[in-house]
């Protein structure tokens, strides 16, 4: 009997804490665990007592790395329980916010995280010794989108303008249009981003998944939509809690998501792609197809393509935002506390943040639910990695090892938002 | 300051939720000239390579909530040279010190379907109170100009410099109208410690702490003049317990608000 353990205690490059523990018997996987030990938070329980007003100061404070994701879900939520619509040009800021947010999440995750993995060096500081020009786009990316969360949010971690109906105060058109020219250029950026991991090595790893992502009629979804799947998933966001269910495993302080009639689901850039790929603009489907990645696109180690290629659109949809950009009558909408219950689902980068919050007479939160994408994710990360390893089970530890981890950060997990949510750990029999 | 090796810097995580590790990430502009002065021992979130210790710098976010990381803040401690608490968490307990005022079985209850499985303390609470801390580094998140002044500072053998006065003088500095005086928002800028470049007030809204309370605030006279403006009891009470709730100055004036009749 020939054992084998492959162990990493401390997942590096990716938010938050967790390790991975792959046991192989005789060639054959035995388990896989995705463990991920970040010490739990409470905030479900401590929102109950709180204000609705606090709900997007309180849920930035989830994730560092997502803040304006969690400020959306919940104002979204509350906003609906509340009956208020947010339209106009404050929608369109709050659109602008998000595609800020996803321009710094993609740049950081693609240049800083993942293709050190792909070109087999530990880390961006490494590569940018070889790759100066890469590393340096990159940060130049990332700073635009931290830029665009800093005028629109106040500041990049845990902004502080965003309230329920709006902002506190609405930028002027004209600091709004500054952003233009760097943003113009950006897109140049963003196009080599694409063609550049384009260009990188990919693992054969073809899996079916089923993919989960908003829908908007108009747009590629970010803030709204409904929720639909490859697999005849079509519903109003308010059914998500019949449609999916949370499980508690034993390794993990993550609640684990499933479908609940299907199993393990897939969210994030490649579900969004997949699902929404018609509503891309046509420069950025035809650079896709140039790059060979027409959908579907069923390879998880693809998605850093797919990251580049949502950061161009988030950059051409920031461009069109600021063009038509005019400033508010008023930065936000009343908003009357009542009894209510609201859900909120929006496109953070990593996949779907849903939020449900029920409110008293008072506008005081009663109970609030929060699932946030990487544990949507986790029990697809395992499924990956059992299959990954399988075919992998001939390298030496030290190369199975950091292939796993590299498929771990196919799905940037963030395991910070440990609301309810990596140590590597392979062990051959 | 002469120097025979680059520092070591190590970057570790309690609970918290990274942002303020991110920080360093989003010194887009300094970042690699900050790789060229010290040499990144440990810093999970951007590298897998790991070099041991012991470590010229140890950068500490978050807080501690589990029994194993209370024992791990030590074996840290040991090999640091230096050590900096970086924000909210590492400073005073964080937003997960809202558990301190609850029932932390309940918490676990409301969240988890099994809450056996949960391993974690009935407090979260700041390094300073389990190890000794160099340099202690406000905000919710940190101001990323300030994180560099300390990395700095450490690099020239000098001290940080960090203003512990309000955000009052920093709005004053700015330019900005009081929020609180002209239209009568509420605003925890009297007491709260500088460190944002007083953000808030001129978004139009009040502070609300995320730099924790000013050296020596008077906590009593704003906690009376919001009464004033017309907050109520619960109201204080919430405003003194966001992400710094377990610090000593806003934690003891939201128990006076939490319990009324202990006053006087």
């Amino acid at each position: 009997m020939n054992i084998r353990t492959i162990k990493v205690d401390m997942l590096a490059r990716v938010e938050g804490e967790g390790g991975l523990h792959v046991k192989i018997k005789n060639d054959r996987v035995a388990d896989v665990k995705l463990k991920i030990f970040e010490p739990p938070r409470f905030f479900e329980g401590f929102l109950r007592g709180r204000k609705f007003t606090e709900a997007p100061d309180i849920t930035a404070r989830i994730c560092g790395i997502c803040p304006v994701a969690y400020q959306m879900s919940s104002v979204h939520a509350m906003e609906r329980a509340l009956g208020v619509v947010v339209d106009g040009q404050l929608r369109a800021l709050r659109r602008l916010l998000y595609c800020g947010e996803w321009i710094e999440s993609h740049a950081l995750h693609v240049y800083l995280l993942h293709t050190p993995d792909f070109l087999g060096y530990p880390d961006a500081i490494q590569l940018a010794k070889v790759y100066p020009d890469v590393v340096k786009n990159g940060l130049e990316l990332k700073k635009l989108g931290n830029d665009i969360v800093n005028l629109v949010g106040g500041r990049e971690i845990h902004p502080i303008n965003v309230r329920v109906g709006g902002f506190y105060k609405a930028p002027t058109p004209r600091q709004v249009r500054e952003l233009g020219q760097r943003l113009t250029a950006a897109r140049t950026l963003a196009q080599e981003m694409v063609r550049f991991t384009a260009g990188l090595p990919f693992p054969e790893f073809e899996q079916n998944y089923e993919f989960v992502a908003l829908r908007h009629p108009d747009e590629y979804a970010i803030n709204e939509g409904r929720l639909v799947s490859n697999r005849g998933l079509d519903i109003d966001i308010a059914e998500y809690e019949a449609n999916f269910a949370e499980e508690h495993v034993q390794h993990t302080t993550a609640l684990q998501s499933v479908i609940k009639a299907r199993g393990a689901y897939f969210v994030g850039p490649m579900a969004r792609y997949n699902l929404n790929f018609d509503q891309l603009d046509p420069d950025i489907r035809a650079l896709a197809c140039e790059v060979g990645l027409e959908p579907p696109v069923n390879n998880p180690f693809k998605s850093i393509v797919i990251r580049s290629l949502e950061t161009l659109y988030a950059v051409e949809e920031a461009l069109r935002i600021i063009e038509a950009y005019e400033i508010p009558v008023r930065p936000f909408v009343d908003v009357t506390p009542g009894v209510g219950v609201g859900w909120g689902c929006t496109e953070a980068p990593r996949g779907i943040l849903y939020h449900r919050y029920t409110l008293d007479k008072d506008g005081l939160i009663v109970d609030a639910k929060i699932v946030p994408p990487t544990s949507q994710n986790q029990k697809t990360i395992e499924g990956d990695l059992w299959h990954f390893v399988e075919k992998a089970v001939d390298l030496p530890d030290d190369r199975l090892t950091w292939q796993c981890e590299q498929a771990i950060r196919n799905y940037d997990p963030c395991i910070s938002c440990s609301v309810h949510f990596i140590k590597l750990d392979i062990e051959r029999e | 300051m002469q120097r025979d090796h680059k520092p070591k810097l190590a970057v570790w995580k309690f609970a918290s939720c990274d942002g303020c590790q991110l920080s360093i990430l989003d010194c887009e502009d300094e970042l690699l000239a900050v790789a060229g002065e010290v040499d990144i021992a440990y810093f999970p979130e951007a590298t897998r390579a790991v070099a041991r210790g012991p470590y010229d710098v140890s950068l500490v976010e978050g807080s501690i909530t589990t029994e194993h990381d209370a024992e791990r803040i030590h074996q840290i401690r040991k090999q640091s040279k230096f050590l900096v608490t970086i924000g909210a968490c590492a400073t005073s307990g964080g937003i997960q010190a809202l558990r301190n005022f609850r029932d932390v079985d309940q918490l676990v209850k409301a969240v988890y379907a099994t809450p056996g499985y949960i391993d974690t303390l009935d407090k979260s609470t700041p390094i300073a109170d389990h190890v000794f801390v160099d340099f202690q580094l406000r905000g919710c998140p940190v101001n990323k100009y300030q994180l560099v002044e300390v990395l700095s500072a450490y690099l020239n053998g000098r001290k940080p410099n960090t203003p512990s006065y309000s955000v009052c003088v920093e709005c004053k500095q700015r330019g900005t109208t009081c929020v609180m005086v002209a239209q009568g928002t509420p605003c925890m800028g009297p007491v709260t410690h500088a460190g944002c470049n007083a953000l808030c007030p001129a978004y139009n809204r009040g502070c609300f702490g995320c730099f924790g309370p000013m050296e020596t605030p008077n906590t009593a006279a704003l906690s009376a003049w919001w009464q004033k403006l017309g907050m109520n009891a619960p109201d204080i009470v919430r405003a003194f317990r966001t992400f710094n709730a377990y610090a000593d100055a806003f934690r003891k004036e939201s128990e006076v608000y939490e319990h009324p009749h202990h006053q006087g």
